[in-house]
């Protein structure tokens, strides 16, 4: 009998925005006046595709992503030739994920149902807020009413759908945002990522922060959001299986995502997208070049998109499993642990298990409530010990 | 050629610190033609960087000028720049025994200050003949006669005669010299008797080796001649002789009346002892001049790597600094809290300050200085005596019958409107008032203090609550015993080992309860509560709780994210350097650096 094939994900990166978010810190650009160049990379990221996978060898499709910037400014048609080239080198898995991160706006709704056909079954809608000052405060180009027009029409269209939403913002407090939460339940999305808003040094944010124009809640107030978010997500029936992501149910969780976490291969296309792959039999980290015209050029150079390369370290790969796996609530297997010389028995890992912050499950070791909210500090205990 | 008695004056000057003094020093070197224009930069006497900087001396120099007076004859003056402050006490009073007279340098403006007072009693009580010099005199707010007064008042002596003169514009500079020939007296001595001469200061100096400074008393110094230090019975053989212009001049011989340098096979600037007696081997004189005393450290401190693994360079540059400073003390010390250090000995604060600035910019040294901490005297139950010169060397106090601290006379110069704030700070600092007194519309108190409540903060909050008017010098003037404890701060029930002080009973609590809302401030939350206390045995005096830290967690943390992650943790990595762990506490260095900082409130 054959060996089952390794699982492999696969991400695009579409840099392109209508608008640039004032908190968003992602590889893009503006959309506008670049439509030849759109085009040119989406049959670069075929490219990037096709040559990675001669490198890397036959797998198991499991989850394709497209992220960004905004992918749902896509040709539907481009879309739907990368997912075709994808399929075809690698082999798919029955239940293939393939999501789509989109805008909630009319003009992007209107298209839904082209992506739908193009193989997209989970879309992931970027809706942030229910409120219009709220939207207007982050930059975005839709108001609430069109989001909701939005999800609804992404009801329809898809499968399955996920609402990101940015809490933490100035002057919110815990009443609003529980309300704001279940307004967004409403609608009936299957998953759900509330992301606390970070405050990154270089957007416009950072510098209105530094300049001192900004002041983002406390940290006791970011604590009383989460504790709130858990407890209306809890109720809903979402779990929390990651920090920032609830899935009502198994199968409406990001099998993308847990791939990542779970420190699965994932292969990364588009600039300045993040890989991790086995490569001439070694875990390797790739990244894209970071600048559109670079990756045309690298891709036109070498075949595949990436400028970075680097082998890693069993030592680093188990420090990546060990920060990734953390985060879920299946938690990283112990040997993730004593591949960093760390024993269950003995400080730093004893004591955060003795404080409360980690469990062990058989051979599993994973965060407990109070540990995931402050699951930095864990991690840089263990990390850094 | 040796010059006669006659024509030779050595004299200092003396003044506050920022009245003119090396300016002053600089134009009279000008004025003689010691140095071309083009050699003069700015401040020719204070070698160092920090001298220059902080506008201090901190080695005694000396420079030869060649002065054609109104008579026609030409002299020889020794201009003795002396250090400046109580630190230096004693090298200033060798200083000063080397010469006959002084130049007391007040700033026409300002009048008057506390340091000024103090060093012009010890030239007074050196016997020197004192010639009073307003300085700045062509300011606007310059007011000779009101300042004249004040040195009559103050210092009590005759200021009718002052100079008036502006070392800025070189105005009055041929006057001040006139006064240091006419009104100083000459030195006295046998220029046939044995030599012997004083030893005023030595340092190092990378192309000369240890550099003697002297005045010849009695004698002659030659090149070849044989000498023994008296105090150490060490013997030399000289190698050249030679005066400063400033620039070192070799000269034939240095006879008496005159300062000079020597240098011969002196390995150790610490085997030249200032103030010991120089003689020759084969014909001594027959008594060592009086004054001499053994370098005592006043207050002591340690002295860590902020990074562990700079240990050996910071042990290799406290050696290098002892070569050229004999009056500092070191040995080894070992904190918990600090890792492996040194403990070491000052003769005041300004020196501890110099010591370390120096440590860290001439060697590139992080450091931590640990709380500086006075001698204190205990007298255990076995009747004998220890002197303790670390809060962490306390014996057990079952075993201690008695503790005694040093204590200081404080002169403290003040305008009026801050009087109230100055006297209420000698007070809360157990000060007992000796002296009140006025001089025009500025207050003149002398306090004696406990210098332990000198070395906290005292300087730096008297400077705040005068708005940096009140001058402020002391002197030592004894042991007292007093009512004292050790105070342990913990972190986290843990005793950190380098907060530990000693302190007055009835200021415990104000101190312990002022170092736990510190501590507070700078230990970083944890993902536990820390309690923070002071406590006197097993009794807590003061307590503040770091709150346990709520919420620190990644928002999103996907593919790319975990590279900058790992990055983020790298440099975490690097920052637990410094950190120091405490039990469960990670205490952060900087938390130390403030905590022990004296200057905060």
């Amino acid at each position: 009998m054959v060996p089952p094939l390794p699982d492999l994900a696969v991400y695009v990166h579409w840099p392109y925005c209508a608008r640039i978010c004032p908190y968003c810190d992602f590889n893009v650009v503006r959309a506008r006046g670049r439509e030849a160049e759109a085009a040119a990379l989406a049959e670069a990221v075929v490219a990037d595709i096709e040559a990675q996978a001669r490198r890397i060898g036959p797998r198991r499709l499991i989850s394709i992503f497209f992220g960004g910037g905004t992918p749902s400014l896509m040709d539907p048609a481009a879309l739907s030739r990368i997912v075709a080239t994808a399929k075809s080198l690698f082999e798919p898995a029955p239940d293939l994920e393939i999501t789509l991160e989109a805008n909630p706006t009319d003009a992007e709704a209107e298209r839904f149902r082209a992506f739908a056909e193009a193989g997209v079954q989970r879309l992931s809608l970027g809706v942030q807020s229910l409120d219009d000052a709220a939207l207007e405060f982050l930059g975005r180009n839709h108001g609430a009413a069109e989001a909701e027009r939005a999800a609804r029409a992404a009801a329809d269209a898809f499968p399955r759908l996920s609402i990101d939403l940015i809490y933490a913002r100035p002057d919110q407090t815990v009443e609003g945002w529980r309300r704001e939460l279940g307004q967004a339940l409403d609608w009936a999305p299957e998953h759900v990522s509330p992301y606390q808003l970070t405050i990154e040094p270089t957007t416009a944010f950072g510098r209105a922060a530094a300049r001192g124009q900004l002041r983002p809640p406390d940290d006791d107030l970011g604590a009383d959001l989460y504790d709130a978010t858990q407890a209306v997500l809890e109720e809903a029936g979402f779990e929390a299986y990651e920090v920032s992501n609830h899935a009502r149910g198994e199968a409406a969780r990001s099998r993308h995502n847990l791939a990542i976490w779970r420190g699965a291969e994932y292969l990364g296309a588009g600039p300045g997208a993040h890989g991790r792959v086995v490569l001439d039999g070694a875990r390797t980290a790739t990244v894209g070049a970071r600048r559109i015209t670079d990756y045309l050029a690298q891709v036109e150079k070498t075949g595949v998109g990436f400028e970075v390369a680097e082998r890693l370290s069993p030592r680093d790969a188990a420090e990546e499993r060990v920060l990734l796996g953390l985060r879920i609530d299946e938690g990283v297997a112990l040997s993730a642990l004593r591949a960093l010389g760390l024993q269950t028995a003995t400080a730093p890992v004893a004591d955060l298990l003795e404080a409360g912050f980690l469990r062990i499950d058989s051979d599993r070791i994973a965060a407990m409530p109070a540990g995931r909210l402050v699951l930095d500090r864990v991690i840089a205990e263990l990390l850094t010990a | 050629m040796t010059t006669p008695l006659s024509q030779i004056r050595n004299f200092s000057i003396v003044a506050h610190i920022d009245h003119g003094k090396s300016t002053l020093s600089d134009r009279l070197i000008q004025f003689t033609g010691g140095l071309t224009a083009r050699e003069m930069t700015e401040q020719v006497l204070d070698n160092m960087e920090i001298e220059r900087e902080r506008g201090i001396t901190i080695k005694a120099q000396t420079v030869r000028l060649n002065y054609k007076a109104k008579d026609g004859q030409t002299y020889v003056l020794n201009l003795m720049d002396t250090p400046g402050h109580v630190d230096f006490a004693y090298e200033v009073s060798r200083s000063l025994a080397a010469c006959e007279g002084s130049i007391l340098v007040v700033d026409a403006s300002q009048g008057v200050e506390a340091q000024t007072l103090a060093n012009v009693y010890q030239a007074i009580e050196n016997n020197h003949e004192i010639v009073p010099v307003l300085n700045k005199i062509d300011l606007p707010a310059a007011e000779p006669a009101r300042v004249r007064q004040q040195i009559e008042d103050v210092i009590g002596i005759d200021a009718s005669d002052a100079v008036e003169c502006s070392a800025k514009s070189g105005l009055g500079i041929e006057d001040v010299l006139e006064a240091v020939v006419t009104r100083l007296p000459a030195p006295k001595g046998d220029p046939s008797a044995p030599l012997k001469a004083l030893l005023v200061d030595a340092w190092y100096d990378v192309y000369l080796g240890v550099v003697v400074l002297i005045r010849v008393i009695d004698g002659q110094l030659k090149p070849g001649q044989q000498i023994k230090m008296m105090q150490t019975g060490a013997t030399y053989k000289v190698d050249t002789v030679g005066v400063f212009h400033p620039k070192a001049t070799p000269v034939d011989s240095l006879n008496a009346g005159e300062v000079g340098y020597f240098t011969g096979q002196i390995k150790l600037v610490a085997d030249a002892a200032v103030g010991d007696t120089i003689t020759d081997e084969k014909k001594p004189t027959a008594q060592a001049l009086p004054g001499f005393k053994e370098v005592q450290s006043v207050v002591f401190c340690g002295l860590f790597p902020v990074d562990a693994a700079d240990f050996e360079d910071l042990r290799n540059a406290i050696g290098r600094l002892k070569l050229n400073d004999a009056s500092f003390t070191y040995e080894m010390e070992t904190s918990a809290a600090l890792g492996f250090g040194f403990r070491c000995g000052f003769l005041g604060l300004l020196h501890l300050e110099i010591i370390q600035e120096r440590l860290s910019r001439e060697f590139n040294l992080d450091l931590i200085a640990t709380a500086p901490s006075v001698v204190y005297r205990i007298g255990l139950t076995n009747k004998t005596e220890i002197e303790l010169h670390n809060p962490a060397d306390m014996p057990d106090p079952v075993k201690v019958d008695t503790i005694a601290e040093p204590w200081i006379k404080a002169t403290i110069f003040t305008p009026d409107e801050y009087l109230g704030a100055v006297i209420k700070l000698c007070q809360d600092r157990r000060g007992e008032q000796r002296e009140l007194s006025y001089v025009g519309s500025r207050a003149m108190v002398v306090y004696d203090l406990p210098l332990n409540e000198v070395v906290f903060d005292f300087y730096d909050r008297l400077k705040s609550i005068s708005k940096g008017y009140a001058s402020f010098d002391y002197e030592m003037i004894g042991y007292r015993q007093g009512d004292l404890v050790k105070m342990q701060i913990l972190v986290n029930a843990e005793p950190v080992d380098a907060l530990g002080m000693l302190v007055h009973r009835g200021r415990a609590e104000t101190r312990g309860r002022a170092m736990v809302e510190k501590m507070k401030e700078l230990i970083p939350p944890h993902m536990f509560q820390i309690p923070i206390q002071a406590a006197i045995g097993g009794k807590i005096i003061a307590r503040e709780t770091v709150r346990a830290l709520r919420k620190d967690v990644t928002a999103k943390c996907y593919g790319g994210d975990a590279t900058r992650k790992k990055k983020l943790l790298e440099k975490q990595k690097e920052g637990k350097k410094r950190m120091r762990q405490f039990g469960k506490v990670e205490i952060p260095q900087e938390a130390f650096i403030a905590a022990l900082k004296m200057d905060e409130d």
